[in-house]
């Protein structure tokens, strides 16, 4: 195999890079709290820069989703194999790595976070050992669900993380932390639970031939289940656009859609942002919600493109009420963190609204605003963590003239707010273009309701700069030192990204675009086919 | 490409990235460097000199219409079901581009320089000049985009610096609150432009405006659709040149540093809209251009109407700035082509000139904008004065001035535009507004200049601006003569101007086009070639011809509509001295007996009032209900879900507690109960078994007694 480091592949080592560190971070004695956050440090910028040699690596021409020759960096091995266990029969699990133009970007986009979240996470002071342990096992779990291509291994990674971000938020949370740690909990959970079954159901319904013995066997294998040849015809999800497929395909949509958040499954998402610490907030809107939307484009639309095509139209009408809402809601929050999360409510419906237009424009633009959104709430959330270490409030009535008091904490603001607004020259802007073109093509009148969501945006984020940072500064506030070094560190390699791609996307886009088209073709013509055949 | 066109357009690529280069040393090295002011001011100047340059090659020594540069930005390929999605972007120049870069770069080095004296000792003095070097960069970006997606990008970028700049001295609540309105109120337009836009890309899958052409031309494109697409991308006009219904925030945005509203609210970004409508002029169909002509004439009106009554020196500024962006939009709408971007033009010099002429003003009056407070400044600031009513004379249209040869254009236009298509409420307005714009350019000058001092204090240290301030008073007042358009002082016509800038032809099918100026000769041949310009080749703009019968009109009201604007605009004149001068006639007086009227012109119809009440209130409290519904329906049914499920978990504990626990428990006990009863029998006592065993017997027999 070519791409290894030490004869093990570069997706397990940026995958299982944070494991070592946990390791080394239990290992550190109690009370030595750098050496922590030194190790923490150096596993994430040692992720960065695998995650760096995966891009300068990655071949951006091949396709990936269910063609097994076009993914990358491939790493397969047989992990549980059991002869014969009761009715479940040969049980075989694969571990099964591999990544292709949709998986790249949020590889890139979890080791950027997770090394900013590590800087923001510097001024725990709050049992570090727990918490380090905790932040680098959350990490390894991001990274797995995007790299893993066995449904039960990408299963096992989306629990692994569950569990860290609920004592993350339950242990170092604001004041009402245990009750949003439990609510994301036990709200997750439910969607796992739904993934869990949709999941055995696919594998009871999936038989490939097992390539060692001949015989057909069932598989967690996501790529075989992309295929309608090796579904059993008298199976549960056998057929076309049957009755079990739609329930399962909701199901599983349902799972996603807790994640992403999509109306109504959101209200998990404000109490927990405003409960987590900084940096837990910065994973949360930046890397985690992104999981629910590459869910549904890595497993829900190609393992169901009948049920698909046929929901384009209601997932679309989502898009645009989580774009209207998120933002109609954000609009009266007088919480800092409240309403950011209620921006991220609106700004993941754009992803929605644009991947369900099912062209290379929209599905593009949604990818894209997925990362977008991830970089640009990421700084988003940083900037509330660094007037609230000095204030101790977010109440943005409580602010005002913060411009004069830290003019360069105001510049980097402005960059982010302008970023989140979609101004030209900026990330956002991209994206939103194109998954709005992408909708205007396949669903015009919901695309044009969608755009009111353009004023809304810039209604809500220039009312909360103005409330915080222009005006008269409050004399309660005169004290207020400037953004430090370290805070510098974390925020000023997001803003250098946020401009980067706004001005030249196409290096974001070109290694996606032969992977999109592919899953786009696929859904069209293995949904259409489908649905002609029956 | 022949080199002088390559040339050009490298050059035209410096004009548009200097002031860029000049916004970002000043943000990122603004301290270190030695008068920072200077440098962006030069960086202007060097500008200005380049698009003299390309100007002067471009409309009189080169014989090619246009030149372009086209790029191909992305290319995602095609998928299922959708044709190909590629995205080309670049820049052209042509007559009218080449002119309004001189505009651009002229008024923002004036504005430049002037600021020099205006903006001295200012907080954010550095600041200031970065954003307006910006500025200057997105607005020359909006000039010279070949397609819609560029000037869509940099519509927005210009969006931002004018909140930036209206925005300046955010310490006051007026101020933030002026430049969050501006940018949210042309979001309204925007969205509209945006949708504008997606229109022309789904139906031609392209940016590029000759390729939109072609493609109409081809009939790919048309029917309500187009009409469709036509008003929605004017909407971003309405927002941007502050046209009826968003022209709200035009008299707000005044907060600003008033070069600013020189620059930005009066010469350049508001003119954008109309440049925008001239842009894609050849796609809109009659039915966008009557809305056009319609929405124009209406802000013209309205805009003239509330400016007769302010008496912030400022706000009478803005409105008509919104009244003349009304001319000329309605100048576009009515088909007079030339004469909208001829207005705009001549606009950009007296405005930015009446603009810093109030500013020099506001200067000596140390930030004194109320003209009650004002009186007798003619004899203390001779220079301003005299501009001011140069300014003043071309705004009104009197003849010897650049006003007079655009505004009468205009209005012939209007007549004639009116007398072919019975819409005769147009030109009716547009004679009308030239009244009232007299009216209220002398009523200013005469409170402003004229008279005794009101506000002696303020007037013992007025004093002439210093020269920084007047030379660009001095060079637009010459600017607005009219020999720098045309050397016959009444027909503009022959003038370089007017040949430069000819009316592009129409492209959208000749039943949805006005019928008397049509190109006529696009045959379907053309249309043929045209469609093939979808694959490749360029699409050719041609200019419009006009029918014999236009023509034949617009001979016949030239003269009469030349007098009945001018008596207008002497009455109107002759109104102010009047009233405000020789005080014959009591303004004070005349306003309480149409007190209603005065009350509704002076609180500007009340849109403020109507829109708070309405899009604002609305808006608000549905996102305040909204956000109760979110807390306490969705998430109530989430935590009710909880609840219920806590609920039940408690019930099925005492269940398991008291019934099935109690089950075992009680089974336990009745086993003992049993056993403690039996016992009994069992006492070892003989005889007692005895009796048990014969009762026994007894039942064994009384059961089994039928067998």
């Amino acid at each position: 195999m070519q791409y290894q480091f030490l004869g093990i592949g570069y997706l397990t080592w940026i995958t299982f890079l944070p494991i070592v560190g946990m390791i080394v971070v239990l290992l550190i004695p109690r009370g030595n709290a750098n050496s922590m956050k030194w190790t923490a440090l150096a596993v994430t910028v040692l992720q960065l820069v695998v995650a760096g040699l995966i891009w300068m690596n990655f071949k951006p021409a091949l396709t990936g989703i269910n063609d097994p020759s076009g993914f990358q960096f491939i790493e397969k091995a047989k992990w549980i194999d059991l002869p014969g266990v009761a009715w479940f029969g040969h049980v075989s699990i694969d571990y099964f790595l591999g990544i292709d133009g949709l998986s790249l970007p949020m590889i890139v986009l979890t080791a950027l976070i997770s090394f900013v979240g590590v800087i923001a996470s510097w001024n725990i002071n709050k049992s570090q050992k727990g918490y380090f342990a905790l932040y680098l096992l959350l990490d390894t779990g991001m990274m797995g669900v995007f790299v893993a291509l066995d449904m039960f291994l990408f299963y096992v990674f989306w629990e692994i993380m569950l569990l860290p971000m609920y004592f993350l938020i339950g242990i170092w949370g604001g004041p009402r932390r245990e009750y949003a740690a439990i609510k994301f909990f036990l709200y997750t959970l439910f969607g796992s639970v739904l993934i869990l079954l949709v999941m055995l159901a696919l594998y009871f319904s999936v038989s490939i031939k097992d390539p060692a013995t001949g015989q057909m066997m069932h598989t967690f294998d996501m790529l075989a289940m992309m295929n309608p040849q090796n579904y059993d015809p008298n199976s549960l999800l056998g057929g076309i656009g049957t009755y079990w497929r739609y329930v399962a395909f909701i199901a599983l949509f349902i799972g996603f859609a807790i994640k992403v958040p999509i109306f109504p499954f959101h209200t998990w998402l404000p109490d927990a942002h405003v409960e987590a610490p900084t940096a837990i907030s910065v994973i949360l809107a930046g890397v985690l919600l992104k999981m629910g939307t590459y869910g549904l484009l890595r497993i829900s639309f190609p393992i169901f493109p009948d049920i698909m095509l046929k929901s384009a139209y209601p997932l679309a009408i989502l898009g645009f009420i989580n774009i209207v809402y998120g933002a109609l809601c954000a609009m009266a929050q007088t919480d800092f963190k409240k309403m950011i999360a209620y921006s991220s409510i609106s700004h993941m419906g754009v992803v929605l609204l644009g991947i369900s237009a099912l062209n290379s424009q929209g599905m593009a633009g949604g990818v894209f605003q997925m990362f977008n959104h991830g970089v640009v709430t990421a700084m988003l959330f940083l900037i509330v963590g660094v007037i609230y270490d000095r204030a101790h409030t977010r109440d943005m009535n409580s602010f005002g003239g913060l411009a004069n008091q830290m003019p360069v904490y105001t510049g980097i603001m402005t960059v982010a707010f302008f970023a989140a607004i979609g101004l030209p020259g900026l990330n956002e802007f991209v994206s939103e273009l194109f998954s709005y073109l992408g909708a205007f093509a396949a669903f015009r009148w919901v695309a044009i309701f969608s755009s009111i969501g353009i004023v809304l945006t810039a209604g809500y984020m220039l009312w909360a700069l103005q409330r915080v940072f222009l005006g008269q500064l409050p004399d309660k506030w005169k004290g207020l030192p400037d953004i430090n070094g370290r805070e510098l560190v974390a925020l000023v390699p997001l803003m250098v990204v946020v401009i980067l791609l706004g001005v030249l996307p196409s290096i974001m886009l070109h290694p996606m675009n032969a992977t999109l088209n592919h899953l786009v073709n696929f859904v069209h013509s293995v949904g259409a086919g489908m649905t002609a055949a029956k | 490409m022949a080199s002088m066109e390559s040339l050009l357009i490298h050059l035209s690529l410096a004009v548009l990235f200097l002031p860029l280069a000049g916004f970002t040393l000043l943000i990122f090295f603004g301290k270190r460097i030695p008068r920072q002011d200077l440098v962006e001011t030069g960086l202007l100047f060097l500008a200005l000199a380049i698009s003299i340059y390309i100007m002067v090659q471009k409309v009189f020594f080169l014989g090619v219409p246009r030149i372009d540069m086209t790029f191909r930005w992305l290319d995602l390929g095609a998928v299922f079901g959708y044709p190909g999605f590629t995205i080309d972007l670049g820049i052209a120049i042509d007559n009218i581009t080449a002119i309004m870069l001189v505009v651009v770069t002229l008024i923002s080095s004036l504005v430049h320089l002037f600021s020099l004296g205006y903006m001295e000792g200012d907080v954010r003095y550095t600041r200031y000049y970065a954003y307006l070097g910006f500025f200057s960069f997105s607005m020359l970006g909006i000039v010279l985009s070949n397609n819609l997606l560029m000037m869509y990008a940099f519509w927005e970028l210009v969006g931002i610096s004018s909140y930036l700049l209206i925005g300046h001295w955010y310490e006051k609540k007026s101020a933030s609150d002026a430049g969050k309105k501006a940018f949210i109120v042309n979001r309204v337009g925007d969205v509209g432009f945006f949708i504008g836009i997606m229109i022309v890309f789904t139906q031609l899958h392209t940016f590029l405006l000759t390729k939109v052409f072609g493609g109409i031309a081809a009939g790919h494109l048309s029917g309500p659709l187009l009409t469709a697409a036509g008003i929605l991308i004017f909407c971003g006009a309405v927002g941007k040149s502050a046209q009826f219904p968003l022209h709200v925030w035009l008299p707000d945005a005044m907060e600003g540093p008033t070069p600013v509203s020189a620059l930005i609210h009066a010469a350049t970004m508001v003119a954008a809209g109309v440049y925008l409508v001239a842009r894609v002029y050849p796609m809109l169909t009659a039915g966008a251009l009557t809305v056009i002509a319609y929405i124009g004439a209406i802000t013209a009106f309205l805009a003239a109407t509330i400016a007769i009554t302010q008496n912030d020196i400022k706000k009478v500024l803005a409105y008509s700035t919104v009244s003349q962006l009304g001319y000329m939009v309605m100048a576009l709408g009515v088909g007079a082509f030339s004469a909208g971007f001829f207005h705009l033009v001549t606009h950009a010099a007296f405005k930015a000139g009446l603009f810093l002429g109030s500013g020099s003003v506001i200067y000596a009056m140390h930030h004194e904008q109320d003209m009650r407070k004002m009186g007798g400044l003619r004899k203390k600031m001779p220079i301003t004065y005299w501009s001011f009513v140069i300014f003043s004379l071309s705004i009104s249209g009197i003849p010897l001035t650049s006003g007079f040869l655009s505004k009468d254009n205009i209005l012939a236009g209007s007549l004639a535009y009116g007398i072919l298509t019975g819409n005769y409420l147009i030109p009716i307005i547009g004679y009308a507004v030239v009244f009232l714009t007299a009216a209220y350019m002398f009523r200013l000058i005469i409170m402003t200049f004229h008279g005794e001092p009101r506000d002696h204090h303020a007037y013992e240290h007025a004093k002439e601006s210093p020269k920084v301030m007047t030379i660009p008073l001095i060079v637009l007042a010459a600017l607005s003569i009219f020999v720098f358009y045309s050397f016959n002082p009444f027909n503009p016509d022959n003038g370089w101007f007017l040949r430069a800038v000819t009316q592009p032809a129409s492209v959208v099918p000749p039943a949805q086009s006005y019928g008397f100026n049509q190109p006529v000769n696009l045959s379907v041949a053309d249309s043929a070639s045209a469609g093939a310009s979808l694959a490749g080749a360029s699409f050719v703009e041609q200019p419009a011809v006009p029918t014999a019968e236009y023509h034949e009109v617009m001979e016949e009201i030239h003269y009469p509509g030349l007098a009945l604007s001018l008596t207008l605009a002497l009455l109107g004149i002759f109104m102010a001295f009047f009233v405000y001068e020789w005080k014959k006639l009591d303004a004070e007086k005349l306003k309480q007996r149409v007190l209603p009227v005065y009350n509704c012109l002076y609180n500007k119809w009340y849109f403020d009032e109507l829109y708070g009440a309405t899009a604002i209130a609305g808006t608000i409290m549905l996102s305040k209900s909204l956000a109760w519904f979110d807390s306490h329906v969705i998430d109530g049914v989430v935590n009710g879900a909880a609840s219920f499920t806590r609920l039940w978990s408690r019930l099925s504990g005492q269940f398991d507690h008291y019934v099935v626990d109690g089950l075992v428990n009680f089974s336990a006990w009745f086993t003992g109960f049993l056993g403690r009863g039996v016992r009994k029998v069992q006492n070892g006592k003989v005889q007692t078994y005895i009796v048990f065993a014969l009762l026994g017997v007894i039942v064994i027999f009384y059961v089994f007694r039928q067998f």
